[in-house]
């Protein structure tokens, strides 16, 4: 086995480390909130305390109302209630069109795809090549039967942000409802439900240092929704389940953490990821940045390395300690091109030799200095691999 | 590492003997949308084995998609040999133009000096020339050195094969010995890419172009009856024929011929010949420049037969056999061997 000097995680945006704050609530949440939140008698009665205070901190941290939080096991099942829950409800009004951006993260695209299969007419609204969703490619695909429009507030893979609030009032305008998908973005940048404008936000507890398992769909006031999960009268009726008390106490005390320090941590992570950026840009020739420098999450940045295949640089990377990705993997864990770059119009070439960075709450300057002494050699070696590859 | 219980030995002996390891394992087609059907060796169920083993034996593992490599490089020379009239040994070009040339420089990029894998032959090093030699496995039951012969010295050069040395029942007990997960799975059979065998509707499905109604003929150009395309048969073959045969002889496919869709059948005696030519031949010994001895073996459960090996020059070769051999089938490779030394090989003409 190699022996690193360290290991680097660069990889956030695909799950983070938990706070010890977060740890200590999970353990202590676990260990002696045994109880049943449905549960009438004292046992009960805690788990719905600690369940409370963790439904206050996310409330703050959204500046959202507390009835209007669902918690939830995690983004892909929030994205999945907020799309099916809608368009279930909305359906007997006759509309049954549905609008997402080619750059959704597959919980929802995969979500609008089952519901095509099952009638409903879709359509995936095409981004610029940086990655941005412009308001007049909505204003042209909606209509006055589009029931949902679904817009992650940042991208997984290259952190750009979308201007959700202008989105949200186009949807509006034409009786639809607005749902964005931040779970890349909450606890990163500051995320408001009235200043978006939205209807439906999901996010999740472990892309800012909460647990897995965990998540929230937040649902505006007054907002019609079927549920998904369907059994006993959990959560407002909204999501049927016992909860997950543990995973929940430490979502808020993220959430709570995350709120507190965000003036800070944000500009801190964007140094870091900016001094990782300059350094790989300066010490690897061909490498390029992809996505919307002036308008993305402080803690990701997604680089292109010129004749290199990203999942050998990946591999590479790893075997020195360095935990990096590229786009989304698929089911065995192999990497495909990317449908985020590919919607960005970038060549192929380009697609298939990205990587993705996501720093976060315990990255160091250690780290990034590490990475960019490391990065020259390994991608000259690979460059230096003569056989042609298959043309893509 | 396929998922195997020969990889898994193999990934688990090196590391074992102290070697710095990384477990590679290919994905061979596109798992996302559900596809569960194609067979045994890269079904996702074997992925996930080849992971489970490389953790258990304290190794790194990574899964390299090479889809499109597989696509190109073997699955369309397959439909194509078929559509041609020919039986493609898909597993052989696998290892000279996918694990041993694509996956190895993988390999190489990720700072490997060898490629390992389980297969049942060996390499030696001649002292004398310094060539790499390629031998059979010392399981002559188990031996893969046939599908191996078109590796160039380079390739051979860091091949490893540590289970080439040991019978495969040693291997399976090394494996329950150290609990590797996958100790008791069954040895693949089949073609990795078929599912459960039925290769024809596959080539159909890939090139439609090949269901194309033909005619039987017998030796003597009579017509015997129709057929929905070459591709489903292949020399020798007697069963699903669906002829009767004239004297009551069971028939058999002596040849197939693409240009006009026939089909030749014909009695047992027919399907043996003395010749056969090869090209694309691979040295692994020196090019001889005369005849020379060697036991030649036409497909992978053939005993080798003695022959006299002409080289023809520009890549190709004659084989004339002392005995007559049954069913030499065009598409399939001819391998050279001397003793336990593959000499050469070619694929059939």
């Amino acid at each position: 086995m190699n022996v690193s000097p360290m290991r680097v995680y660069f990889d956030y945006n695909a799950t983070s480390p938990l706070a010890e704050d977060v740890t200590d609530a999970v353990v202590r949440a676990t260990r002696d909130v045994f109880g049943n939140a449905s549960s009438v008698h004292h046992f009960g009665q805690q788990a719905k305390a600690t369940m409370d205070a963790a439904r206050s901190a996310v409330a703050t941290l959204l500046n959202a109302d507390l009835s209007e939080i669902v918690f939830t096991s995690g983004g892909t099942e929030s994205d999945n209630f907020a799309i099916r829950g809608a368009a279930e409800a909305l359906e007997p009004t006759g509309r049954r069109h549905l609008i997402a951006s080619a750059i959704e993260h597959e919980a929802v695209l995969n979500t609008l795809k089952a519901l095509a299969r099952r009638g409903w007419r879709t359509t995936l609204l095409s981004v610029d090549q940086s990655g941005i969703v412009s308001p007049d490619r909505l204003r042209d695909a909606i209509g006055t039967d589009t029931a949902v429009v679904s817009v992650m507030q940042a991208n997984n893979e290259i952190g750009t942000i979308q201007p959700i609030a202008a989105l949200a009032a186009i949807a509006h305008e034409h009786g639809a409802l607005m749902h964005t998908d931040a779970v890349q973005s909450a606890g990163k940048i500051p995320v408001d439900v009235r200043a978006l404008g939205v209807d439906l936000l999901s996010m999740s507890a472990h892309k800012f240092n909460g647990p897995k398992g965990a998540g929230v769909l937040w649902i505006k006031r007054g907002t019609r929704m079927q549920p998904v999960l369907t059994g006993g009268k959990h959560e407002r009726n909204r999501r049927a389940g016992t909860e997950n008390v543990p995973a929940i106490a430490g979502l808020g005390v993220a959430a709570r953490l995350a709120a507190g320090k965000l003036s800070v941590e944000a500009p801190r992570v964007a140094a870091l990821r900016d001094r990782l950026e300059a350094g790989i840009l300066r010490a690897v020739p061909g490498t390029a940045v992809n996505g919307a420098p002036e308008s993305r999450v402080p803690n990701t940045t997604n680089i292109s390395f010129e004749r290199v295949e990203a999942e050998s640089l990946l591999i590479a990377l790893d075997l020195e300690g360095v935990a990096v990705s590229t786009g989304s993997a698929c089911s065995s864990g192999t990497l495909e091109p990317s449908h985020v770059l590919r919607a960005m119009g970038l060549a192929a070439h380009r697609t298939q030799s990205s990587l993705r960075f996501s720093l976060g709450m315990f990255s160091t300057e250690e780290e990034v200095d590490r990475v960019i002494e490391v990065l020259p050699r390994l991608v000259e070696k690979l460059r230096g691999l003569t056989r042609k590859t298959v043309p893509a | 590492m396929s998922g195997g219980v020969d990889s898994s030995v193999a990934a688990a002996l090196l590391a074992e003997q102290g070697h710095d390891v990384i477990g590679l394992s290919m994905q061979l087609y596109d798992q996302s949308e559900g596809h569960t059907s194609f067979g045994s060796c890269c079904s996702i169920d074997d992925l996930h084995d080849a992971r489970r083993v490389a953790a258990a034996i304290h190794i790194p593992h990574y899964i390299l998609n090479f889809e499109k490599q597989f696509d190109q490089q073997v699955i369309s020379n397959f439909v194509q040999e078929y559509v041609a009239g020919r039986t493609p040994l898909p597993c052989a070009r696998c290892n000279s133009d996918l694990k041993f040339a694509t996956l190895a420089d993988r390999a190489r990029g990720l700072g490997a000096d060898a490629v390992a894998t389980g297969h049942y032959a060996r390499v030696e090093r001649a002292e004398a020339s310094g060539r790499y030699l390629l031998k059979r496995g010392v399981d002559s039951g188990k031996d893969q050195s046939y599908f191996l012969f078109s590796l160039t010295q380079e390739q051979l050069a860091s091949a490893l094969f540590p289970v080439g040395d040991r019978p495969k029942e040693t291997v399976r007990d090394y494996a329950r010995r150290r609990r590797l997960p996958v100790a008791n799975k069954p040895d693949s059979q089949e073609i990795c890419f078929i599912p459960g065998h039925d290769y024809r509707s596959f080539v159909t499905r890939r090139a439609p172009e090949a269901a194309r109604v033909g005619v039987f003929v017998d030796e003597h150009g009579d017509v015997l009856g129709t057929h929905e395309g070459i591709h489903r048969f292949t020399v020798g073959q007697r069963k699903g024929l669906g002829l009767a045969s004239p004297t009551g002889t069971p028939m058999y496919v002596l040849a197939l011929r693409a240009a006009d869709q026939q089909v030749i059948v014909g009695p047992k005696s027919s399907l043996e010949r003395t010749t056969l030519t090869a090209s694309d031949v691979n040295w692994i010994l020196a090019e001889p420049n005369q005849p020379l001895r060697a036991a030649a073996q036409i497909r992978h459960r053939h005993k080798a037969a003695p022959a006299a090996v002409r080289s023809l020059g520009d890549g190709r070769a004659e084989v004339v056999f002392d005995a007559p051999q049954t069913a030499i089938t065009p598409g399939q490779a001819v391998v050279f061997y001397d003793g336990d030394t593959v000499v050469g090989g070619g694929w059939i003409d």
